[in-house]
């Protein structure tokens, strides 16, 4: 892929944090180019910085090295054409659903649409995740999936280029979460917004992804490999789980993350110290 | 009589642990009973005390003097109203002589009443109150905020919070004096000295528990507003009030404990005609039922200083949105 045509582009990017210690180089040369409406699933264990990537994408860190460009831009503060879905939902616990996405309509738009327009365009992102019926709930009087779908329906209301989104299912149980996946897979088809999305989930990234970044592990960790997923849209999982192709890119990722990249867990030495503290209690 | 025990015992016991006599056992019963210990612990101790100004005054004698004190606040009303009656009278009679005749209406002078000092100590500590937190609220966001903001003032928050009111009366009664001027002044001096004791002894709490739930925002919170591209106000307005809200409600009722307790020392010396100096009075005048009058005020204060923080609690409870939180 060219440059020219790249929508979001990130180039050499690498972030050191200070630490009491000395500086923490966190990632290094990540190179990445996205076009239009593509969806990228960052993928990699746990602490290999890809939440800092997406980070540094929403303009919430900023790179020690390289940066981002959006349609040549270049991002150096957050803003709401980049918007986030945070992991663990982020709604303003002393509003409403309705509330909650009506700040975000009112913040971008409020200048540009009339009273009537907000209000129908909350709405009408309320629709899209299927929560019009808790509109006038607060997040705790709502489950952890429609707090994570109001989350969703807020970013969306923004009408971002770029749709963040931070392990958006993470929290969530099993069928929720495939609930969901469906409901942005729909949302996808219809809005056509460029996703990139962090996941644990090897089913979820195959599934959602035109593409799957892998990333290697930490410290200073950086781009492993790139995998594009050849699927025809819109996917059905239940279709997919007997497609050879589905199975062998999932079979990579698998391969990427558990041989590649396997994290050097030292089993042995866990139940070993599991022992030592059972025998001490005992 | 053996029989009818051997029947019953186990009702009794089952009744004694139903769910409806442990409620009432738990918010009636036991706190009237030791309502009732106390006031027979106070009888019987007040008994033996004896002071230069007679025996000291049991419950009985202190609920002599309450309905004393009632009945001398009607009487002096009454004394108002018929004061009004006849200046009104006065002046119908000369303004029928003279249409032209200049009359004056001149306010009722009686020595305030218990019931006037009551009301006199609340809008005192209410008016100190409110300044304290006109000062402490914005300070505590703003320290809330800034790590150097709350660098810069913490070590004076630290050194002037243990201050005694007793302390500061002094310099605040003369810097009042010298720049509280006026020919007609609204407020008196002693109420201005007053007040601003409450304030400068009750802001403490309130700024520090805003600073604390200001500064313990979550970062996603922070992060929404970020991406929302909040400005500096509406960031304030819509993210860190409201979530520092049951914190800043948290100082706002030590802070108007603190500053009710306040008062009634700062009256005292100010001169405010307050509860305090009513308590002063009382001392000062030393008749054989002052001793019983000033234990009156002394449950008034009590009782109104449970009241506000009761009120502190409703306002809390309606405005804090987190409506699972135990407050208490």
């Amino acid at each position: 892929m060219t440059t020219e045509n790249a929508h979001l582009l990130i180039t050499k990017c690498g972030i050191e944090f200070p630490t009491p210690k000395g500086p923490f180089r966190a990632l290094r040369d990540v190179d990445l180019s996205i076009k239009k409406g593509e969806f990228v699933s960052l993928i990699g264990h746990s602490g290999c910085g890809k939440s800092t990537v997406l980070n540094i994408v929403a303009g919430l860190y900023e790179a020690t090295e390289g940066g981002v460009l959006l349609n040549n831009k270049e991002v150096n503060a957050p803003g709401p054409e980049r918007a986030v879905v945070f992991q663990n939902h982020s709604l303003l616990p002393w509003l409403t659903s309705y509330e909650n996405v009506e700040l975000a309509v009112k913040q971008c738009f409020g200048k540009t649409m009339s009273k009537a327009e907000i209000k129908e365009w909350v709405n009408h992102n309320l629709e899209l995740v299927h929560m019009t019926h808790a509109a006038d709930k607060r997040p705790d009087e709502i489950s952890g999936g429609m707090k994570q779908r109001v989350g969703i329906a807020r970013a969306l209301s923004m009408k971002p280029e770029v749709l963040l989104m931070d392990e958006p299912f993470g929290a969530l149980d099993a069928l929720t979460r495939a609930h969901l996946q469906d409901s942005l897979i729909e949302i996808q088809k219809e809005l056509g917004n460029t996703v990139i999305m962090i996941t644990h989930d090897v089913d979820e990234a195959v599934l959602l992804s035109d593409r799957i970044v892998m990333m290697t592990n930490g410290p200073a960790a950086t781009i492993g490999d790139i995998l594009e997923i050849d699927l025809p849209k819109p996917r059905n999982r239940l279709e997919l789980a007997e497609d050879p192709k589905y199975v062998h890119y999932r079979s990579e990722v698998l391969r990427f993350l558990y041989e590649k990249q396997r994290k050097v867990e030292p089993i042995e030495a866990k139940k070993e110290s599991k022992k030592a503290s059972s025998t001490e209690a005992a | 009589m053996s029989t009818i025990a051997k029947i019953t015992m186990p009702e009794i016991k089952t009744f004694l642990s139903s769910d409806i006599v442990q409620l009432w056992t738990r918010i009636a019963l036991l706190p009237i009973t030791g309502i009732v210990v106390f006031l027979f612990c106070w009888h019987i101790m007040a008994k033996s005390i004896d002071t230069s100004l007679g025996q000291f005054p049991g419950p009985s004698q202190t609920f002599e003097q309450a309905k004393t004190l009632i009945a001398e606040h009607n009487e002096e009303r009454a004394q108002e109203v018929k004061f009004h009656e006849r200046q009104e009278a006065r002046n119908q009679k000369k303004l029928a002589k003279n249409p032209d005749a200049k009359v004056k209406t001149r306010p009722y002078t009686g020595k305030p009443t218990f019931v006037d000092q009551i009301w006199t100590s609340l809008f005192t500590v209410l008016v100190g109150f409110i300044i304290a937190s006109i000062i402490a609220v914005p300070l505590g966001i703003a320290c809330g905020l800034s790590q150097s903001t709350y660098a810069a003032i913490n070590p004076l928050i630290q050194l002037f919070k243990p201050v005694s009111p007793l302390a500061w009366l002094p310099l605040i009664t003369m810097v009042v004096s010298a720049v509280y001027v006026s020919d007609d002044p609204t407020f008196s001096k002693s109420f201005v000295t007053s007040a601003l004791t409450v304030a400068l002894c009750s802001l403490w709490p309130t700024l520090i528990n805003t600073a604390v739930g200001v500064s313990n925002i979550p970062q996603d919170l922070k992060n929404v507003s970020k991406v929302l591209r909040l400005g500096r106000f509406s960031h304030i307005a819509k993210i860190v009030m409201p979530c520092s809200i049951p914190m800043i409600f948290t100082g706002l009722r030590l802070s108007l404990g603190i500053g009710w307790m306040v008062l009634i020392a700062a009256e005292m010396l100010a001169q405010n005609p307050g509860l305090g100096k009513f308590v002063w009075d009382e001392f000062q005048n030393g008749s054989s039922n002052s001793l019983a009058r000033i234990m009156v005020a002394v449950l008034v204060i009590g009782v109104i200083g449970f009241a506000l923080d009761r009120i502190m609690l409703t306002i809390q409870k309606h405005v804090s949105w987190d409506k699972n939180a135990n407050l208490r």
